[in-house]
C-alpha cells in the first residue's frame, strides 16, 4: 500500500508539473495612453461567432483598428465555452475570449482564468453602474470579482400570436400566470381524436427554450440559500412552478404532448422554418428576442406580438421582468497584451456606436444603458418589450457557480420526471435534488 | 597451458560479442523507439496522470488539489445519476450485445445459403456499417419520429405506436434496433466463421440422425464460439463506452440523457462532468469503468475455456 501511495504521490509531483497552475494574482496594470504612439500589436480574439455573425464582428472590428490603427485584431472563430476553458489550461496565447454564455464565468473569475478586470476599471475611472444595468453586473461577476464584460444579452418574453388571440376575443396579452394558464387552455385545438392541433402554449420543459422559463423568474425562484446551499426544497416557489407545469402537462396529457412535439419536429425545428409558432401549431411561444429576426427571415405567415412573460399572481409587481444572460467578454489569463486587450474589451462593450451595431446586426439586446436607447431598435414595437425587461431590476439570470451547468441540468432531469408522473412524493423528490445539487457544488 | 590459452581467447571472443549484442539491442531499441516514445507519452502518461487526477478535485485553470478518495466515495455513495448511468449501461450491455450478436449470427447463416448473388447481399448487409454512427443515428431518430414512416406503418396495420426516442420505455429498445442495422461487421466475421465449419462435420450429423436445430446447436455453435467469444468481449467493451448514438438520440448537447434519463449512459454522465470540469471525478469514473470493463473482460476469458471450442484444441 506504502508503494502504491509513493508511486501516486510521485504521479501527482508529474502530472501536476504538467498542468495548469494559478489563480489570481493582483499586480499594478499597464494601462496604454491612446493618444501615444505605439509598437504594432496584435491581439488574438478567441470568439464563438462565424459565418454571419463573424462577419458582422469584423466589421465592428474594423472599427476598432481605425480607433487604434497600431492594434491589428485577428478572429480565431467557432470556440465553444470548454474551449476556452481548455486554451487557458494549456496556456495558448489568445489576449480577449468572447464566450457565447455566462455558465463559466465563476470558473473564470475565481481561479484567475480571465483577468479580474478591477485594476483597468480603476485605472480609467469608470463607474460600471452607469454604464451596465445590474442584471447584465451580475452574470458577468463571481464573489465581487468581474472578470467579464457583457456583450450583447439575450431577454427572454413571450411571443403571442394575434390572430389567433384575436379569434379567441383576448385584446391583449396575459399579465398573471392563472391569466395565462387560462388563454392557454382557451386557444387549445384539439383534433377529433384527442390529439393536439394547436396548442395554446407547450408546457413540456424540454420544449424549444422552456427550460429557461423553468429557471423561475417567473415565480421568483430561489436557487441557493444565503449560506449557499441549494433552496429548492426550502423554498415554496419551487413547488408552485412544479404545480403550474403539472397542471398544463395534465390538461394536455403527457403523450399527446410529446407526439405533438415530435409530430412538429423535435427540437431540431426550432432553428428552422418548421418551428411550432411560426407554423401557427402554437398560440403562446416563450423565447428570447431573436425569435423575432427568425420570424421575419423565415418569412412566416403569423402577426405577432410580444410581452413580457406573465408573472406569479401574488407578485404582480415583477410583471415586466424576465431572464436574462448572454455573451461574455474577458481577458484571457495567457494573453500577452493586457493593456491593450483591454482597449477592445472596452471598446467592445462600451462603445456604444459599436454595441448598438452589433446589437442591430445580430437581432441582440445592447447591454449599456446608452445603447438601450437606440432609437432603431426601441421604435421597433415588436423588439421595445426585450429592451424593457433587460433594464427592469427583478430580470436576472439564475445565480452562476463553479459548478457550471450542473445544478441547471440536475433540476431539468428532475422536472422531465415530475411532469411525467414519475414523482410520487414532491417535497422528498426535491429535498433528493437539493442534496444532490449540494454535492454536485462540492466537485466544483 | 592450453587450456589456459582457450580460456583466455573465448573471454576475448565474449567481449566482442558483448559490444555487438549491446548494439544490436540499440539498434532494435532505435526501430523501436517511434513506438516507445508514442506508448510512454500518449498512452502511459495520460493514464498515470488521469489516475492521479482521480485522487483530485482539478477545475483545469488551477493547479490539482488532493482529496484522497473522496471522488471514489462521491461516486458511490452520493451521485444518484451515476447509478442511474450505471443501469442504463448495464441494460445496453446485458441486452444489446446478445441480441446484436444472435443477429448477426442469423443474418450470417441466412447468407451462406443464398444461392445466386450472394456478393450482392453481403455487400448489401454490410454497407450500413460503412455509414458514420452520427449520420446512422440521425437516420433513426427520422425513422421513429412519432410521426415518421415507423410509425405510419405501425398505424396503418393497426398497432400501438410507440414514441420511440422520445419515449424513456422505448429509447433503448430503439437504440438496440439501431445497432442492429449496422451489424456488417460482425456479421462478416460470422459468414467467414460458418463458411469455416467442416462440411463432414454436418455429414456426419445428418449420419446421426440430427435434426437442424441440433446441428446448430452440437456442431454449428461450438465451431463458432471462439468468434462469438470475441463478439462478446469486444461487444462488452463498446457496450461500457456507448456514447454517440445516445447523445445523437437525446437531442444533442442541450438534452443530454434525455428522455428522462434514460439515456444517461456511463459515457454521457462522464463526458458531462467534463463540460462541468469536474476533471478529478471525470477520471475517477473513468478508472473505475476501466476496472470494471478489465474485470469483465478477465471473467469472460477465465469463463471461456467452459464453452469455447478450438478445432485441434488451442
Amino acid at each position: 500500500m506504502k508503494r502504491l501511495l509513493s508511486v501516486v504521490a510521485v504521479l501527482g509531483v508529474l502530472a501536476g508539473a504538467c498542468t495548469a497552475g494559478g489563480g489570481t494574482t493582483s499586480s499594478p496594470v499597464e494601462t496604454v495612453n491612446p493618444s501615444g504612439s505605439h509598437t504594432p500589436v496584435t491581439l488574438t480574439v478567441w470568439d464563438y461567432f462565424t459565418e454571419r455573425e463573424l462577419k458582422n464582428l469584423t466589421d465592428v472590428l474594423n472599427r476598432f483598428n481605425a480607433q487604434y490603427p497600431w492594434i491589428d485584431v485577428k478572429i480565431v472563430p467557432g470556440k465553444q465555452p470548454i474551449d476556452f476553458v481548455r486554451g487557458i489550461n494549456s496556456g495558448e496565447t489568445f489576449d480577449v475570449g468572447i464566450d457565447s454564455e455566462s455558465t463559466n464565468v465563476p470558473l473564470y473569475c475565481s481561479t484567475g482564468g480571465m483577468l479580474d478586470l478591477a485594476p483597468f476599471i480603476k485605472a480609467d475611472g469608470m463607474d460600471l453602474g452607469s454604464v451596465f444595468p445590474s442584471a447584465a453586473l451580475k452574470y458577468t461577476s463571481y464573489q465581487g470579482v468581474q472578470c467579464t464584460f457583457p456583450l450583447l444579452t439575450d431577454a427572454y418574453g413571450l411571443y403571442y400570436n394575434k390572430d389567433m388571440l384575436d379569434a379567441a376575443g383576448y385584446t391583449e396579452p396575459p399579465k398573471t400566470l392563472s391569466e395565462f394558464t387560462d388563454m392557454a387552455k382557451k386557444l387549445t385545438v384539439f383534433d377529433p381524436d384527442g390529439s393536439i392541433k394547436v396548442a395554446g402554449f407547450m408546457p413540456l420543459s424540454t420544449f424549444y427554450e422552456n427550460t429557461n422559463l423553468y429557471n423561475g423568474n417567473a415565480w421568483g425562484t430561489q436557487w441557493y440559500t444565503p449560506e449557499g446551499k441549494s433552496a429548492f426544497a426550502t423554498d415554496p416557489a419551487w413547488k408552485q412552478l412544479l404545480q403550474w407545469n403539472k397542471d398544463l402537462v395534465d390538461f394536455y396529457g403527457y403523450d399527446n404532448l410529446q407526439r405533438f412535439y415530435q409530430q412538429l419536429g423535435g427540437p431540431n425545428s426550432e432553428w428552422s422554418s418548421a418551428q411550432a409558432f411560426e407554423q401557427g401549431k402554437v398560440a403562446m411561444l416563450y423565447d428570447g428576442e431573436w425569435r423575432g429576426t427568425f420570424i421575419r427571415d423565415d418569412e412566416a405567415k403569423i402577426e405577432f406580438g410580444t410581452a413580457p412573460f406573465p408573472v406569479a399572481d401574488d407578485h404582480s409587481d415583477w410583471y415586466g421582468s424576465g431572464q436574462v444572460g448572454g455573451t461574455v467578454v474577458g481577458i484571457s489569463r495567457t494573453s500577452e497584451h493586457p493593456a491593450e486587450a483591454w482597449l477592445l474589451v472596452k471598446f467592445l462593450t462600451t462603445d456604444t456606436k459599436a454595441v448598438e451595431t452589433l446589437a442591430e446586426l445580430l437581432g441582440n439586446v445592447p447591454t449599456t444603458f446608452d445603447s438601450l436607447n437606440d432609437p432603431k431598435l426601441s421604435s421597433d414595437p415588436q423588439f421595445k418589450p426585450f429592451l424593457d425587461i433587460f433594464s427592469n431590476e427583478h430580470s436576472y439570470l439564475l445565480p452562476l457557480t463553479p459548478a457550471g451547468a450542473a445544478p441547471a441540468d440536475l433540476w431539468a432531469d428532475f422536472q422531465g420526471k415530475w411532469e411525467a408522473g414519475k414523482v410520487s412524493d414532491l417535497q422528498g423528490g426535491l429535498e433528493q435534488l437539493a442534496a444532490a445539487v449540494d454535492q454536485q457544488l462540492q466537485l466544483g | 597451458m592450453a587450456a589456459g590459452v582457450s580460456l583466455a581467447s573465448r573471454a576475448a571472443a565474449v567481449r566482442r560479442r558483448r559490444p555487438r549484442r549491446v548494439r544490436y539491442h540499440l539498434v532494435v531499441l532505435l526501430f523501436m523507439s517511434p513506438w516507445i516514445l508514442g506508448f510512454l507519452g500518449f498512452i502511459l502518461y495520460p493514464m498515470l496522470a488521469s489516475l492521479y487526477f482521480s485522487f483530485t478535485k482539478y477545475n483545469l485553470l488551477q493547479s490539482p488539489e488532493w482529496v484522497g478518495l473522496f471522488n471514489y466515495r462521491f461516486m458511490l455513495q452520493h451521485d444518484s445519476l451515476f447509478w442511474q448511468a450505471v443501469r442504463n449501461t448495464v441494460w445496453i450491455v446485458l441486452f444489446g450485445t446478445p441480441i446484436q450478436i444472435a443477429f448477426a449470427i442469423a443474418t450470417a447463416m441466412v447468407l451462406t445459403r443464398v444461392k445466386s448473388g450472394s456478393g450482392f447481399y453481403r455487400t448489401l448487409f454490410f454497407l450500413p456499417t460503412m455509414v458514420p454512427a452520427v449520420a446512422a443515428a440521425l437516420a433513426f431518430v427520422f425513422l421513429l419520429n412519432p410521426a415518421g414512416p415507423v410509425n405510419t406503418i405501425l398505424r396503418f396495420l393497426h398497432v400501438p405506436e410507440p414514441l420511440w426516442f422520445a419515449s424513456p420505455q422505448w429509447s433503448k429498445p430503439a437504440l438496440v434496433g439501431l445497432s442492429l442495422w449496422g451489424i456488417g461487421e460482425t456479421m462478416i466475421i460470422f459468414l467467414a466463421a460458418l463458411l469455416d465449419v467442416p462440411a463432414q462435420l454436418y455429414e456426419a450429423a445428418d449420419l446421426e440422425g440430427a435434426g437442424p436445430w441440433q446441428k446448430f446447436r452440437y456442431v454449428t455453435l461450438p465451431m463458432i464460439s471462439p468468434v462469438i467469444f470475441f463478439s462478446l468481449v469486444i461487444g462488452v467493451i463498446f457496450g461500457f463506452q456507448y456514447f454517440t448514438q445516445a447523445y445523437v438520440a437525446s437531442g444533442g448537447q442541450l438534452h443530454l440523457g434525455e428522455p428522462q434519463g434514460s439515456l444517461r449512459f456511463y459515457a454521457v454522465w462522464m463526458y458531462q462532468q467534463i463540460q462541468y470540469t469536474h476533471m478529478g471525478y471525470a477520471a475517477a469514473m473513468a478508472w473505475a469503468l476501466f476496472l470494471v470493463v478489465m474485470a469483465c473482460t478477465v471473467v469472460l476469458t477465465k469463463t471461456s475455456g467452459r464453452w469455447v471450442h478450438y478445432q485441434g484444441g488451442r
